[in-house]
């Protein structure tokens, strides 16, 4: 699934790293505990959050993620989009809560996981 | 295969969790550019910065060390905060000793060590209680 179709799906903003739109993403990881997104190896990933803080991109950073979504409105600083726009990240933002925005995920064929060992 | 070694230090800065996780993106990107197989990177750069996170949540910050030579990557991150009082319970997936501000923030949720242990080759934890804790991460640069 191409980062523009994702957009497309959860009906979400742009807030910067219009580069990515055609970067094919195979799994997610939804999770507001960046320890936890920290255990799960996979590449091509999207994380979606309900967390807003600088940490989260560093967690992203670290993990090679290049796509994170915040859900249910949330926008972040421009201390945060700056951080991901010099790590050559897309931040996306959606008004769906958690649970909608997985689930549309991967009703609409966003399956993949990560390994946790 | 000595005289090849790079070494490099880095202050963490006490009560700045915003910052946080400034030296590990540093390392992150100086092995990108030395050509660092990116498997290797990843597992570095993950088991730094949750030991560099820790620093800051538990210790008020401290230092990082990084050393570079032909066979391995060695992180050693040094506090002088309150020690960890039961390294096995610590070590296990879930216990946590951060508070609940910690929490709100996405940490302190007993991942960090177990993490650490995760991703190294090889994880030396010294801790005295009141005294400080280091923790040593290594990572080969020929995988097995």
């Amino acid at each position: 699934m191409k980062v523009r179709e994702i957009i497309d799906i959860l009906d979400a903003e742009i807030l910067t790293g219009e580069e990515n739109l055609d970067m094919e993403i195979k799994s997610a990881c939804g999770a507001d505990l960046m320890s936890d997104v920290m255990a799960y190896v996979k590449e091509n990933v999207v994380l979606l959050t309900g967390l807003v803080n600088p940490q989260v991109i560093r967690t992203a950073e670290m993990m090679d993620i290049s796509v994170v979504v915040f859900v249910r409105g949330k926008r972040p600083e421009k201390n945060i989009i700056s951080l991901a726009e010099e790590a050559g990240m897309t931040i996306l933002t959606t008004k769906h809560p958690m649970f909608i925005a997985c689930g549309k995920l991967y009703s609409k064929g966003l399956q993949g996981r990560g390994v946790w060992d | 295969m000595s005289g090849s070694v790079m070494t490099r230090e880095f202050v963490i800065p006490a009560n700045d969790f915003a910052a946080a996780g400034e030296a590990s993106s540093s390392v992150k990107r100086m092995l990108v550019q030395l050509g660092v197989d990116p498997l290797i990177v990843k597992k570095t750069a993950i088991s730094m910065y949750e030991a560099e996170m820790n620093a800051v949540i538990h210790a008020d910050g401290g230092k990082a060390l990084l050393e570079i030579d032909s066979e391995k990557i060695l992180i050693k991150i040094q506090d002088q905060g309150p020690g960890i009082p039961d390294l096995d319970k610590a070590m296990e997936e879930g216990y946590s000793t951060a508070p609940d501000e910690i929490r709100e923030q996405g940490f302190g949720a007993g991942m960090g060590l177990p993490n650490m242990k995760r991703y190294s080759d090889k994880l030396d934890i010294k801790t005295e209680v009141g005294k400080g804790t280091t923790v040593e991460i290594t990572i080969f640069l020929k995988q097995a």
